[in-house]
């Protein structure tokens, strides 16, 4: 599915990702976890495309291909999905406008029929049930006036509805209550099927107890220094990330 | 400059998609301007001594008057000894039927994405098309007739109601206003003319296409619109002019009359050759519009898409004279290139619980720069006067500027004004995130700069407003970032 060799990215001159190794196979859930300011975010943003980050060097190969040439768009209709850390607000674009044009510019590009307004309306209505949200919500304009958990169910209702193949979730679980967090797990783990993976990035090992990953991987300073299971994620929770810091500290 | 701010760029730069002319045989004055030039034009006219003396009038006016320099847009001087002041088919064609036009006329519709036989039949709009000077065709006039609603041409309105054009010409705009009115109201060569009767609804959108069509020539409109005790229109002009070098000169004038309980709603699109991508061409678009909402409870309700021009230079104002009359200001302005506009509004309160409500959407792209000015005045007797200013303006690259000029005199204390106005620019947060969804990039900004306008389009009409979205796209393609 993933790729990633020896990855280096800048911003604005500064290296924030120093050589990052990582292979992800389908139906896989990786957890990325680390302290603040590790590159947790720059990771998901690079291979999202997002073009203040620089790649300086290494390769991404995503199912067989150069991730890193491909334009934003293309990633996404290659079926690269990245929930965003703080999704943006676009006052006068109304949720059923935008999720109607997103889902038929993948479909267009996959070449699939454009979805008719009627199995559309049909077809988001029935993700938004199935993730308690009111319809209402179509109405409103994205994003805009949306409280921190309405924005992150937003982001599992459009990854619901986009079936992406490579869903990067960028600290989704920031800042949400618990009923919040439990929605955000349920959609993660409705759409886990051998086919489809996961690189769930976060802070806390909380949303870990409800989205149990196959991989865990601590990055510290631009590099992962630390890979393990499940177990890994509850060394954290107990230690914290002091002794990673130390021992890298040591080794470094 | 970051790539996404490069392709921005490229996205605003591309070419004026309606820039052709129509080979249609025409007759022209020789160049210049003088007391002769507007006797022959007036005669050619057919025109009553009176509207002849009221031109003369306001000529030897204007000969007093200096061009105003005051708006914040820059462009060489005008010779108005080197401008045709007249110009029309050769042939005046009366026609029943679209069978019996100009095929190449028809052409020129088509290209415009007007076809005039679709928008008879599918929408149910009578449409008074004017090339140049002379109205060509005319179509459900007779339906409209049956309301006793009269929609003609200017020239046709002096010789068949000279008693309204009489009564109400320069009432709202007088022809000593201004520089560029009183030139209109010297040279105007035609335009329309529209009278709603007492307590009729006009049953269809009435719209005016205009096309300035004739190298050198000044295209001097004049817009009359009457409506009586409780009636009801809406009017849309919509305009394109094919590509040209030199600059063209345009100054129209618009007058709007509402009586008691009447309610004008006048809709504009935009989009003349603004000019090439280093500003040379284009349209100097200079024009008066101003509504007076004479009786009690009346309204006049502008729209405005403007995306075209190389420079635009125009305030629709409303004078709320009748007590409980609401005056409304709905913009979008797009400067891309090298154009400039300074567009606003002036809404002066006369009468009691007067309310206005001003929402104007700048938008700028390339080297462009675009301003809003916008007075909100507040008489003595006006107890209770409402109103409400949104102006905001939305920057596409780094180059280009926006100006927010504001005016407020307000002589009532009872008076309410609020002013709201914002700059943002359009954001690469935004693009990535519409992008990663899978949207191409010209998408996601017509996307974004649709949901900026969009206050402004519900206001359009319906067919109006698909068309104004359009222009916006074909405006804004090569330019953001």
């Amino acid at each position: 599915m993933l790729s990633i060799k020896n990855l280096h990215a800048s911003v604005e001159g500064n290296e924030i990702l120093k050589g990052i190794n990582l292979e992800v196979n389908p139906g896989e859930v990786h957890a990325i976890m680390g302290p603040n300011g590790s590159g947790k975010s720059t990771l998901a943003n690079v291979l999202a495309g997002r073009e203040e980050y620089e790649v300086t060097e290494g390769t991404v190969l995503y199912k067989g291909e150069d991730l890193l040439e491909m334009d934003v768009d293309e990633r996404a209709h290659a079926g690269v999905f990245l929930a965003f850390q703080y999704p943006v607000e676009i006052p006068g674009v109304s949720m059923a406008t935008f999720l109607k044009e997103a889902i038929n510019a993948n479909r267009r590009a996959r070449g699939q029929e454009e979805l008719s307004p009627v199995e559309m309306l049909k077809f988001i209505r029935n993700k938004t049930k199935l993730l308690g949200m009111d319809e209402q919500m179509l109405k409103r304009s994205l994003n805009e006036g949306f409280s921190g958990g309405e924005k992150k169910r937003n982001e599992m209702l459009q990854m619901a509805l986009l079936e992406p193949s490579l869903a990067i979730l960028d600290e989704t679980d920031s800042g949400l209550d618990i009923d919040a967090l439990r929605v955000v797990a349920d959609s993660v783990n409705a759409l886990r099927s051998p086919d489809r993976s996961f690189i769930i990035v976060t802070h806390y090992q909380r949303l870990l107890n409800y989205i149990v990953p196959d991989f865990v991987h601590v990055l510290f300073n631009g590099r992962i220094v630390k890979s393990g299971g499940k177990e890994l994620a509850l060394d954290l929770e107990e230690r914290g990330y002091d002794w990673i810091k130390e021992e890298n500290a040591v080794a470094g | 400059m970051s790539e996404s701010m490069q392709t921005l760029e490229e996205h605003t730069s591309s070419d004026y998609k309606y820039g052709f002319t129509t080979d249609i045989e025409t007759e022209v004055f020789p160049k210049g301007l003088n007391e002769d030039t507007i006797r022959r034009l007036s005669a050619k006219k057919e025109e009553p001594v009176w509207l002849l003396e009221w031109r003369l009038k306001a000529y030897r006016h204007w000969l007093t008057m200096e061009e105003p320099h005051w708006p914040n847009v820059k462009y060489e001087p005008i010779d108005y000894q080197d401008i045709i002041y007249y110009a029309s088919p050769k042939k005046k064609p009366k026609y029943n039927s679209l069978d019996e036009v100009d095929p190449e006329l028809l052409n020129t519709f088509e290209k415009l994405g007007i076809p005039l036989e679709e928008q008879k039949v599918l929408a149910g709009v009578a449409v008074d098309a004017v090339i140049d000077s002379v109205s060509v065709t005319t179509t459900y006039k007779e339906m409209l007739a049956e309301k006793g609603i009269i929609f003609c041409s200017f020239s046709e309105a002096v010789k068949e109601h000279p008693e309204l054009i009489k009564k109400y010409l320069g009432s709202v705009v007088p022809q000593t206003d201004n520089f560029f009115a009183a030139l209109n109201s010297a040279v105007f060569s035609d335009g329309s003319f529209v009278y709603i009767p007492k307590g009729v609804r006009c049953p269809i959108e009435l719209s005016t296409y205009f096309r300035i069509n004739t190298a050198n020539t000044g295209q001097f409109e004049r817009t009359l619109i009457v409506a009586e005790e409780g009636s009801y229109v809406s009017y849309l002009e919509g305009c394109t002019a094919p590509m040209r070098d030199e600059n063209q000169l345009h100054a129209a004038v618009v007058e709007l009359i509402a009586l008691d309980d009447a309610y004008i709603k006048y809709s504009t699109v935009q989009n003349w050759y603004p000019g090439d991508a280093e500003g040379r061409g284009g349209i100097y678009n200079f024009v008066t519009k101003r509504g007076l909402c004479a009786g009690k409870r009346s309204r006049i309700s502008w729209t405005q898409v403007e995306t075209g021009s190389a420079i635009t230079w125009k305030y629709p104002s409303c004078i709320l004279k009748g007590d409980d009359s609401i005056g409304e200001f709905y913009s979008v302005a797009v400067t891309n290139n090298r154009q400039e506009a300074d567009t606003g509004t002036k809404m002066i309160h006369i009468g009691k619980n007067t309310r206005s409500t001003i929402v104007s959407k700048g938008i700028s792209a390339g080297r462009s720069h675009n301003s809003y000015r916008g007075l909100v005045k507040v008489g003595k007797r006006a107890e209770n006067a409402h109103n409400f200013s949104q102006c905001d303006s939305l920057l596409m690259g780094d180059k280009c500027g926006a100006h927010t000029f504001p005016y407020l005199e307000v002589e009532n204390n009872t008076a309410k004004v609020e002013h709201e106005a914002t700059t943002s620019k359009i954001g690469e947060d935004q693009l990535f995130y519409l992008q990663q969804r899978g949207l191409k990039e010209e998408d996601a900004i017509n996307m974004i700069v649709n949901g900026y306008c969009k206050e402004v389009f519900q206001e359009l009409p319906m067919e109006f407003a698909a068309e104004a979205q359009k222009l916006l796209a074909i405006s804004l393609e090569g330019s953001v970032g």
